[in-house]
């Protein structure tokens, strides 16, 4: 391990801990404003939709694999699986698609 | 007390860390395949939390990149938690104090994140702290594992293993969803922009991170103007 390693592993750090820690330390007070309310409300789940397709198609090797995975997952979470569940089954899924295909 | 909602958190942690095992797994192969050692592996996942920071850090880093180039992929990547941390400030209690949000605030990822708001009472710091040491513990140790014994594993199981975690987005999106048509709506305007972005040529200088913000904002904007939400604790619902 260099020097230049450790000025790079600094730079991630301290960049993503300043991002995740200033708006915790900034806003204290609960917010009012309607539109801003119902943006925050819509967040976590648009970025996690928008993380998550179309990049499960393309997880793995073949595209078709990952859609089955990603199939698998929606029926699951449908189903109401819990979290652990729905996770392990779109791995299997994966897993067993890419045997076949 | 302090020690139920410490179990609560942990409880609800177990899934994330298991996804977390499998996907610093991957990370860890990643790494060393790339250059790293298994120590340096090890080293940024500790500090950093991170999926998608990280695989593009040892990218930039083990192709000898500027630093300044890492710190903006990195801003431009992790942005998407200031948005998260915007959205959880409103749900810490109050006994969530500055120092506390310092130290925890820093376990803040896509799946803590999404689980931590979906709680109804409001987060405490006993919570969090359960809730983000399990995971904490599986992406060091994932990492670890990887950077070591990642080559003995066969490729079908290393891709395999690395879906796991979005099957985890796709189980904390889909309740959400079915809870109200107006999400629905919502989340589906996001991974369509989200496709758009990913296979229509022109967008290719957008990277990966940036799309996710871009994505994001776009579809949340769309949806607080069109269907504002009235409901008091800011719940979908």
């Amino acid at each position: 391990m260099d020097t230049k390693f450790i000025i790079y592993l600094a730079i991630m750090f301290g960049v993503t801990y300043l991002i995740r820690v200033l708006p915790l330390l900034l806003i204290n007070k609960e917010i009012e404003n309607k539109f801003i309310r119902s943006f925050l409300t819509y967040i976590p789940y648009t970025v996690l939709g928008a993380m998550t397709f179309p990049a499960i198609i393309h997880a793995v090797g073949n595209p078709i694999c990952g859609a089955i995975a990603a199939a698998v997952g929606v029926v699951l979470a449908l189903l109401g699986r819990g979290l652990c569940t729905v996770a392990a089954g779109t791995a299997i899924a994966a897993y067993i698609a890419m045997m076949v295909f | 007390m302090k020690k139920s909602v410490f179990i609560t958190g942990l409880r609800d942690g177990i899934p994330i860390a298991l996804g977390y095992l499998a996907v610093s797994f991957s990370f860890g192969i990643a790494a060393v395949a790339a250059g790293l050692s298994p120590i340096e592996a090890l080293l940024i996942s500790m500090t950093n939390l991170t999926s998608a920071g990280q695989f593009a850090g040892i990218g930039i880093i083990t192709a000898g990149g500027s630093y300044f180039e890492l710190a903006i992929s990195q801003f431009i990547i992790n942005l998407r938690y200031s948005l998260m941390g915007i959205s959880l400030s409103q749900r810490l209690d109050k006994s969530f104090t500055r120092v506390k949000r310092s130290v925890l605030g820093h376990a803040l990822t896509d799946e803590i994140f999404g689980v931590a708001v979906s709680r109804t009472k409001p987060v405490t710091p006993w919570y969090f702290f359960g809730l983000a040491l399990l995971p904490y513990i599986g992406w060091s140790v994932g990492t670890g594992l990887g950077a070591v014994f990642g080559e003995l594993l066969g490729e079908t199981l290393r891709d395999a293993l690395s879906v796991a975690i979005y099957g985890m987005f796709i189980a904390i999106i889909i309740p959400e969803a079915r809870s109200s048509i107006k999400m629905t709506v919502i989340i589906m305007l996001a991974i369509l922009i989200s496709c758009m972005i990913y296979y229509i040529p022109f967008f290719d200088f957008i990277s990966d991170g940036f799309a996710i913000i871009i994505c994001a904002v776009i579809a949340s904007a769309v949806g607080a103007l069109a269907f504002p939400i009235k409901e008091e604790n800011g719940g979908g619902h």
